[in-house]
């Protein structure tokens, strides 16, 4: 509602001449209608009757049971389906987890074929290392396809060798691989892409993450990462390319992605729950659907920003449409695909930190456990641990995007071109020996122990760190509380309850009518006609009082957000040396998952809406910032030196030139703005609250998922009301003024 | 040159628009441009018809938006055209199935783009390799004809520097050997030059030349660049609002413009370096002494005939004698821009 009036003033200032009395008569309608519900309660409904209400829930609710239970698909059962595919995608979570942390007898096994396949390669043919190779592997994968059917006698061999190794002293090869090695990778890796920054930054990272303990956390994480990621990758590129190619596949597709990209990342979870059981296999499912759009439209923008002589010269060349594809098309957007991975990284990284609610392990779950128990200094280092992963993942795939070829390679020999991989081999192979005498550099210790001629000396315990964080941030709020706690519930009191009273206290019908007179006004019958249908779905299913509590939350946070950032924007685009500062911050926040932002909320203020408000706002903001400030920047030189000639001052420019023209663009910003409050919302239930997201949250837990479908549906609604009304009226204002 | 055609175009038509092919034929095949106004169509390229014979550079020339560009996609069928007929060395172009379209692209045609259209992650010598690579041509063969193709155009020790390290001349070059490699009987420049800065672009054209007196190409060049045009040309096509006004020499184009329109661009042309001697000269004169080439340019012998007393003779490649030309005939050529 105040979006929408906000609107209008707008227009009332700069657009034709009879707007005025349009959202003058939608607001003495609005008005008269409050006067009256206040005169004569009752009258207006404030909420849907419950005998007309449409049980979604249970109906959602018992098809889940029946899909469970009964439906087949070709006289297959439902149930059988998901089991299959639950098993075949468990296979890899497990040999990622064999990898990276665990440890198991086919790793030692594998290492030894490769051993293998070296020496008889080197005595022999490439062909009959191969063929050694994979006669040497044939008992996993007789394992692997078979199962429990494979003879035993063939499929324990891995096992007895490893009785055998460790007999001789040799365990560290059916080990994981050294966290050593997999940290000098990343480092390596660093240098590669980036050169001695970035391997600092990484090396450090890593550091970071064996000194306080989180090593095997991260590695939990990373298992889904590394598995999610290539499939994400897969789908989002056969999709991308589907849709430029079939005019069907882009009318099915695109609005299923634009509905996907408002749903949180936690209403994601409850459909795939509902069908798998909890635990890795349901954060994989719900991480590389989550995490595949931005790939399918990263592939599609790449596909269609080639240059068409691009294409052309490639048709002349006598390209089949195939070759057009794949050596002229793809490999010309590459850049544009490398964004696109990046995205699907950090994508599945922010969703299965948050997948720990569905039984995913590692970072994402004792973060939020410590939060629970409210331990906060493990959070803080969970936190960093989180944000540290998160900015090595960013880096280094951006990196990769924008690193060029340089046209030396040819002249370089093949051990200088591939230096890097020859150290981290001969890392390997060093690592795994010394892991035949020191464990730790297999799986970091817990603590930094030094053992002198005095005994035992410990150097650093993160459990110690965090006791003394716990003992800090506690006697800092014993005294701070004086101080935020008065702010706190004063700015409850005032503020956040009556705006949420009064959401919660207006007649649906007032609500509907703001809104579809605001969708009518700008985006014409059809997004009326949507808008409506999406405002009934929350009404007539009885969510109407926790769709308001959302809203009620989503626009105080976006109110601050552009209060907050708009001014920052602004700032920004007037200093460069600001902008300098301000946009790397802009990035980073927006490289963190959204989890990480309850520690300092929860630190600070406890539970509450104030602490969700403060948690929303830092990750909320971003979008207000940035386009606020490319807003700003677009604006083409000379409309800024036309109004600097006409003698502005630098008020009278930002306000009469430089805001009217940018507008369209800040209201695109306040647009995602509140798309990404909105999914935060549902991240910010985590820590309390009684709007949807706390029903998705539930819905979990109580295994009830036909409310959590609902509930998460319901926000994708919310966010698509906004979206559609501001976006359609940006547009129209852009094609106003000309631009875009 | 031969007279012998190579490419023949009829009555090609490219409109765009909704259902195009449908308005064609409601309006019999031959829309009217108040129809084609009132139907919110562009026609791209109307009516338009010309041979293309072997071993002649045909200049197509427009400004921006009179469909040069369209129609040398039709030929090529990258975009493929509304209507008309298209024959390559007596072949129906439009009726051939995509696996011989890309046959003769791959065998028979070389196309120059003008913003290079250079595949920005291979680097130069992949990209001259490229039209070798789709047909399945092995790796040292076409490297070694690659190579062959980067010398053609003096871009010898760049063969592994990529697009972006180069400049535009360079660039271009590159495009010029990759529209080479597969030794097309017939070469297509759309604007190859004018992304380039005015004096790359004189090198490029004197580059041009040079490799057309080796190669004796078929080609057809679009240009916007009058200049080039009667530069380049044997024969030069103006097109106008997607129709050719006129096909003909630059001699003539400059001398009997077909209207107005074509008449502004021949008026400010470098007549001293298009038109020859044979053209303007009179039947011979018993007075004349001396004596210039027919097939001179007037500029080259100007100072000559200028600085006689009486008219000069002039001879044809045998040295006999067939007109005469006055110092009037060759002022009134270079100055009056309105004679002839």
């Amino acid at each position: 509602m105040t979006d929408a009036t906000a609107n209008g003033h707008k227009v009332k200032t700069d657009a034709a001449f009879k707007m005025p009395s349009y959202w003058a008569s939608v607001f003495a309608i609005t008005l008269l209608a409050l006067l009256f519900h206040v005169i004569m309660p009752g009258v207006l409904p404030d909420r849907w009757w419950p005998e007309w209400e449409i049980p979604a829930e249970e109906w959602l609710t018992t098809r889940i049971e029946w899909l469970k239970s009964e439906a087949t698909i070709f006289g297959i059962a439902f149930k059988d389906i998901t089991r299959a595919i639950g098993e075949a995608l468990k296979a890899p979570v497990k040999w990622a987890e064999y990898v990276l942390y665990r440890g198991h007898a086919n790793i030692a096994w594998i290492w030894l074929a490769i051993i293998l396949a070296g020496v008889v390669s080197y005595v022999s043919t490439l062909r009959n290392a191969f063929i050694a190779c994979v006669l040497f592997l044939s008992p996993i994968f007789l394992a692997f396809f078979l199962g429990d059917a494979a003879p035993e006698a063939i499929t324990s061999l891995p096992k007895t060798l490893s009785g055998l190794l460790k007999d001789i002293g040799a365990k560290a090869l059916y080990g994981p691989v050294p966290w050593v090695a997999i940290a000098v990778g990343i480092a390596l890796l660093g240098h590669w892409i980036g050169g001695w920054r970035l391997a600092l930054l990484c090396a450090l990272s890593m550091v970071y993450l064996a000194l306080f303990n989180v090593w095997k956390d991260t590695m939990r994480t990373m298992t889904i990462v590394v598995v999610a990621v290539p499939m994400a990758a897969f789908i989002g590129v056969v999709l991308g390319i589907w849709v430029t190619r079939s005019k069907l596949a882009a009318r099915i597709i695109t609005p299923v992605f634009d509905l996907m990209q408002a749903v949180p990342h936690m209403a994601y979870l409850a459909p795939v729950a509902a069908l798998f059981a909890l635990g890795p296999v349901t954060a994989l499912i719900a991480t590389v659907v989550f995490a595949m759009p931005p790939m399918a439209r990263c592939t599609i923008l790449a596909l269609q920003t080639v240059p068409e002589e691009i294409i052309e010269s490639g048709k002349m060349s006598g390209c089949t449409r195939s070759q057009s594809l794949w050596k002229v098309a793809l490999p010309s957007g590459k850049r544009t695909l490398m964004l696109g991975i990046n995205q699907v990284v950090m994508q599945t990284f922010a969703m299965v930190v948050i997948a720990s609610i569905a039984g995913a392990q590692g970072l994402g779950h004792k973060l939020l456990y410590s939060l629970q128990q409210l331990k906060l200094g493990t959070a803080i280092e969970l936190g960093i641990a989180i944000s540290v992963v998160a900015i090595v993942l960013d880096r280094l795939t951006q990196g990769y995007a924008d690193k060029e070829t340089d046209h030396f390679a040819a002249v370089k020999s093949w051990g200088q071109q591939h230096k890097h991989m020859l150290i981290f081999l001969i890392v390997l192979v060093l690592t795994y020996i010394a892991a035949i005498w020191f464990r730790d550099v297999v799986i970091p210790p817990s603590k930094l122990v030094y053992t002198g001629a005095e005994g035992k000396v410990t150097l650093f315990d993160p459990k110690v760190l965090a006791r003394w964080m716990d003992g800090g941030i506690r006697e800092f709020n014993k005294n701070a509380f004086d101080y935020i706690n008065p702010i706190r519930d004063w700015v409850t009191l005032n503020f956040l309850i009556p705006v949420r009273n009064f959401f919660l206290w207006m007649p649906w019908p007032v609500f509907v009518f703001v809104v579809g007179a605001a969708a009518w006004r700008y985006g014409g019958l059809s997004v009326l006609l949507l808008c409506l249908s999406l405002m009934a779905s929350f009404i007539v299913t009885g969510f109407w009082e926790e769709t308001m509590k959302t809203t009620y939350l989503v626009l105080i946070a976006a109110l601050l957000c552009v209060l907050i950032g708009v001014p920052l924007g602004i700032w920004a685009a007037r200093s460069d040396r600001f902008a300098k500062i301000l946009m790397p911050v802009c990035d980073t926040l927006q490289t963190f998952p959204s989890f990480i932002y309850l520690i300092p909320a929860i630190m600070l203020f406890r539970v509450g809406d104030f602490a969700n408000v403060f948690a929303i706002i830092p990750y909320a903001m971003v979008p207000a910032i940035r386009y606020t400030y490319l807003g700003l920047k677009r604006i083409p030189q000379v409309t800024v030196e036309a109004a600097i000639a006409n003698g502005t001052t630098k008020w009278q420019r930002l306000w009469k030139v430089e805001l009217p023209v940018a507008i369209p663009e800040i209201m695109l910003g306040l647009n995602q703005t509140i798309m990404m409050a909105l999914a935060m919302t549902a991240i910010t239930a985590l820590i309390g609250s009684t709007d949807l997201g706390q029903e998705v949250v539930r819905s979990i837990s109580t295994q009830n998922f036909g409310r959590g479908i609902l509930a998460g549906f319901f926000i994708a609604a919310l966010g698509i009301i906004a979206d559609r009304i501001i976006g359609s009226w940006a547009n129209e204002r852009k094609k106003q003024l000309g631009i875009g | 040159m031969t007279s012998e055609v190579q490419i023949k175009c009829r009555n090609i038509w490219k409109i765009f628009g909704d259902n195009p092919k449908r308005f064609m034929k409601r309006h019999n095949g031959a829309p009217t441009a108040e129809a084609l106004k009132e139907g919110g169509y562009i026609g791209a390229v109307q009516d338009v018809s010309f041979d293309v014979h072997a071993g002649e550079i045909l200049i197509i020339m427009g400004l921006s938006g009179s469909g040069k560009s369209t129609l040398i996609r039709c030929i090529t069928r990258l975009n493929d055209p509304t209507a008309g007929e298209m024959e390559y060395e007596g072949r129906d172009l439009l009726k051939v199935s995509e696996r011989e379209l890309i046959d003769i692209r791959r065998h028979k045609m070389g196309m120059v783009f003008q913003s290079f259209g250079l595949l920005p992650n291979r680097d130069v010598l992949e990209n001259v390799a490229f039209p070798l690579e789709v047909q399945g041509m092995d790796k040292a063969e076409r490297v070694q004809r690659a190579k062959d193709m980067i010398e053609l155009v003096g871009l010898q020790g760049r063969e592994s520097y990529f697009p972006r390290e180069l400049s535009g001349g360079q660039q271009q070059r590159v495009g010029i050997a990759r529209s080479l490699a597969v030794e097309p009987d017939i070469w297509f420049l759309d604007e190859p030059f004018s992304a380039l800065d005015p004096l790359i672009r004189a090198e490029m054209q004197d580059e041009f030349m040079r490799l057309q007196q080796k190669l004796k190409k078929t080609i057809v060049f679009i240009t916007h660049d009058f200049e080039e045009a009667t530069k380049l040309a044997d024969r030069i096509g103006i097109m106008k609002d997607g129709r050719m006004v006129q096909l003909d020499t630059p001699e003539r184009i400059v001398l009997n413009p077909a209207d107005d329109y074509v008449a502004e661009f021949a008026r400010n042309a470098p007549r001293e370096r298009i038109v020859s001697v044979g053209t303007i000269m009179k039947p011979v004169d018993p007075a004349a002494a001396g004596s210039v080439a027919q097939s001179a340019k007037i500029g080259t012998v100007a100072e000559q005939v200028l600085t006689a007393d009486g008219p000069l003779a002039v001879t044809d490649e045998t040295g006999m004698i067939v007109g005469s030309v006055t110092r009037e005939d060759v002022a009134k050529t270079i100055f009056s821009r309105d004679a002839a």
